[in-house]
């Protein structure tokens, strides 16, 4: 099934007199519980696009619809609440909240933004825990714990309020290869179990054989797109 | 909101020197100006209380246009015997008054047999004028605290000018209204101290010696001084006191009385204004030491958490709840403050009192100085405080709630 629809996707910015144009009309689609990369090197727009399909940013021009919404025409509020309630982020730094342990960093999204009842938040914050192998550390805070381990936090928190979408950018870059290796098996495993939308970006070629589809950006241009694996053709 | 407070109070507890330098300095600004309220408020009350239970009186009636002149003291514009009577009956009905005297005030030449000297007197009745002024009796240092019928209080400084003693006879010279002159013979039953104001330096006689001194046919009053049981509902009192009295006219049809304050009667009340000037100067200090304070550390906080900032907006936080939590943590701080410097304000007044300080005013001598710490005062600085702390912490609030997230993460 169909869920993200992009076409002819620019985006400007202006840099002092010039303007930088990061993308150059792409144009892709993305189906229902696929497990997709944008690669490309550093520079070449993937963060801007990210950023697009998250509704932290507008199109310059082109059209962008997830599950049939046009998040164009959305104001602060309603991206906000869009964000809030349909898509998980994944951060490079991980970017937990320091003042607050594992387990409330993965309740924050529940609490905080969904304002879900304690019962059902203890519920699903207990199962994410266990899913990503962190029960044991619950009580600890981020600075107690290491890369790998906040970025499986980080990978529970965004799957917490179950979204239809998970965005990553560039999830494994502070990483080392074999940790960064886990956490992608991590996401592919919810993927599996949650049926959720995965994308993620990076610029190392290693761990791109995790992708089933492969989009490769380059200078704000998409320039070829592979699918690997066998359950999703385009 | 629970959370949002626990993740306020954690992340002030991440600076701890920085929170702990902050809310001491709040602190430290509590602690003074409730301080200076207490001690300054105790001095004040002192004063006035020495003023008014000296001498003046809380409120004091005269006829309509007595005060106006009340350097010459005229007889002329003295309250007549009718008009002191149905006063009289009106007083006599205010609950709220203890007690109250009436006087009749006059200039005369005193004379010791080889000199003289002009001297401003009072005819009062003993035991009204001494329920009315309490402290008058403390300012006899010489002699006996009590006033009979053929004897005089005299001034320290015209005793000490003319040297006359407790027990010696002097003469007293009026002129009466009409102008005739009458003498008699006084003996000094005491010497006054003097105080500061007007009226500081007058001698004192027997309201009876006064009348046949100005040969009054009928006893005319120059004032009426008035003493309340509580003190802090003058002005209600005064305003309806006036109120009532504004009914009497004479046969003019102009009204007849008129009710002064202690405040429009002595120079002082300048001073107790300036103590209520400089208290509040130094509140409004307060209130800046604490708006710039509070708003330097959040601002400081703000930028320290561009990034985190930037995170929970791109989450979906809306910007309310992100506004929220840096306005709590602003509200911790001045709380904080506020409770610390409320206890050791009250600590330090506790010392103050119990140093037994003392202080010189005018003649008096070894005055106690009781710092009082009222609650009033206390809930209202403490309010001020956790007002301003908010108000103080909305700017940089305001700023992270309204920060785009991509730039917040780009924010290195
Ligand atoms: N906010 C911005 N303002 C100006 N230029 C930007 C901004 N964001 C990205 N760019 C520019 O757009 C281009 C693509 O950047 P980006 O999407 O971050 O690439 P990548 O994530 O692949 O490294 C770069 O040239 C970058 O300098
Ligand atoms: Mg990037």
């Amino acid at each position: 099934m169909t869920f993200i629809v992009a076409k002819d996707l620019e985006k400007s910015y202006q840099v002092g007199e010039v303007m930088v144009t990061a993308l150059k009309g792409v144009s892709f689609t993305i189906e229902t519980s696929s497990f997709v990369s944008f690669i490309g090197p550093s520079g070449s727009g993937k963060t801007t696009l990210l950023n697009l399909i998250g509704c932290l940013d507008k199109p310059t021009s082109g059209s962008l619809t997830i599950g049939d919404t046009d998040i164009r025409s959305f104001n602060r509020r309603q991206s906000a609440n869009f964000r809030g309630h349909s898509i998980g982020f994944i951060f490079q730094d991980f970017n937990l909240l320091p003042v607050l342990t594992v387990y409330e960093n993965i309740e924050y999204p529940l609490l905080m933004v969904q304002n879900t009842p304690a019962a059902e938040r203890k519920k699903r914050v207990t199962e994410l825990l266990e899913a990503v192998g962190m029960s044991s550390q619950s009580s600890k805070y981020p600075d107690q714990i290491s890369g790998g381990q906040k970025q499986r936090v980080a990978v529970a928190r965004a799957l917490v309020t179950n979204p239809k979408l998970v965005l990553a950018d560039e999830p494994t870059a502070n990483l080392d290869h074999e940790t960064a290796y886990r956490v992608l098996e991590l996401m592919k495993k919810m993927r599996d179990e949650l049926q959720t939308t995965f994308i993620f970006s990076t610029h190392d070629q290693k761990i791109v054989g995790e992708a089933e589809i492969l989009y490769t950006l380059e200078d704000g241009k998409l320039i070829s797109r592979q699918v690997k694996g066998e359950a999703h053709h385009a | 909101m629970l959370k949002i407070l626990q993740i306020a109070l954690r992340n002030l507890l991440r600076y701890k020197r920085r929170t702990l330098l902050t809310a001491s300095l709040i602190t430290v600004g509590v602690v003074f100006v409730l301080l200076f309220m207490s001690v300054s408020g105790s001095f004040k009350n002192m004063m006035v209380g020495q003023i008014t239970d000296s001498m003046l009186g809380h409120l004091q009636v005269h006829r309509k246009g007595y005060v106006a002149s009340i350097d010459n003291l005229p007889l002329t514009l003295n309250m007549k015997a009718k008009a002191v009577h149905r006063l009289q009956e009106i007083l006599d009905r205010q609950p709220e008054i203890e007690a109250s005297s009436p006087r009749i005030k006059f200039g005369a030449m005193f004379s010791n047999y080889t000199e003289t000297s002009n001297v401003r007197l009072n005819g009062v009745v003993p035991e009204k004028e001494f329920a009315t002024v309490p402290l008058l009796s403390s300012r006899i240092t010489e002699g006996r605290k009590t006033l009979k019928r053929g004897e005089i209080l005299v001034p320290a400084l015209l005793s000490k000018g003319m040297k006359v003693k407790v027990d010696d006879t002097v003469v007293i010279i009026a002129t009466n209204k009409d102008g005739s002159v009458n003498g008699r013979q006084f003996v000094v039953a005491g010497i006054l101290d003097g105080i500061t104001g007007p009226g500081g330096r007058d001698g004192y006689l027997h309201f009876d010696d006064a009348v046949e001194l100005l040969r009054m046919e009928e006893a005319e009053v120059s004032e009426i001084a008035i003493r309340l049981k509580n003190f802090d509902s003058l002005h209600s009192f005064s305003s309806r006191l006036e109120g009532i009295v504004a009914g009497e006219m004479n046969k003019e049809n102009k009204p007849l009385f008129e009710i002064h304050t202690w405040e429009k009667l002595s120079p002082f009340f300048n001073i107790s204004k300036m103590i209520d000037l400089m208290t509040l100067s130094i509140k409004l200090m307060l209130t800046m030491i604490v708006l710039i304070s509070i708003t330097n550390v959040m601002i400081m906080a703000v930028y320290e958490r561009i990034r985190e900032i930037g995170t929970i907006a791109a989450i979906g936080t809306l910007p309310g709840k992100i506004l929220s939590m840096f306005v709590v943590e602003g509200f911790l701080l001045g709380v904080f403050g506020a409770i610390i410097g409320g206890l050791v304000a009250m600590a330090l007044v506790k010392i103050v009192n119990i140093a037994h300080l003392t202080f010189d005013f005018g003649q008096q001598k070894d005055l106690l100085l009781v710092a009082q710490l009222h609650p009033k005062d206390l809930l209202f600085i403490s309010i001020t405080v956790i007002v301003v702390s908010v108000i103080a912490s909305l700017y940089p609030a305001v700023k992270a709630s309204r920060m785009d997230p991509i730039q917040a993460l780009r924010h290195v």
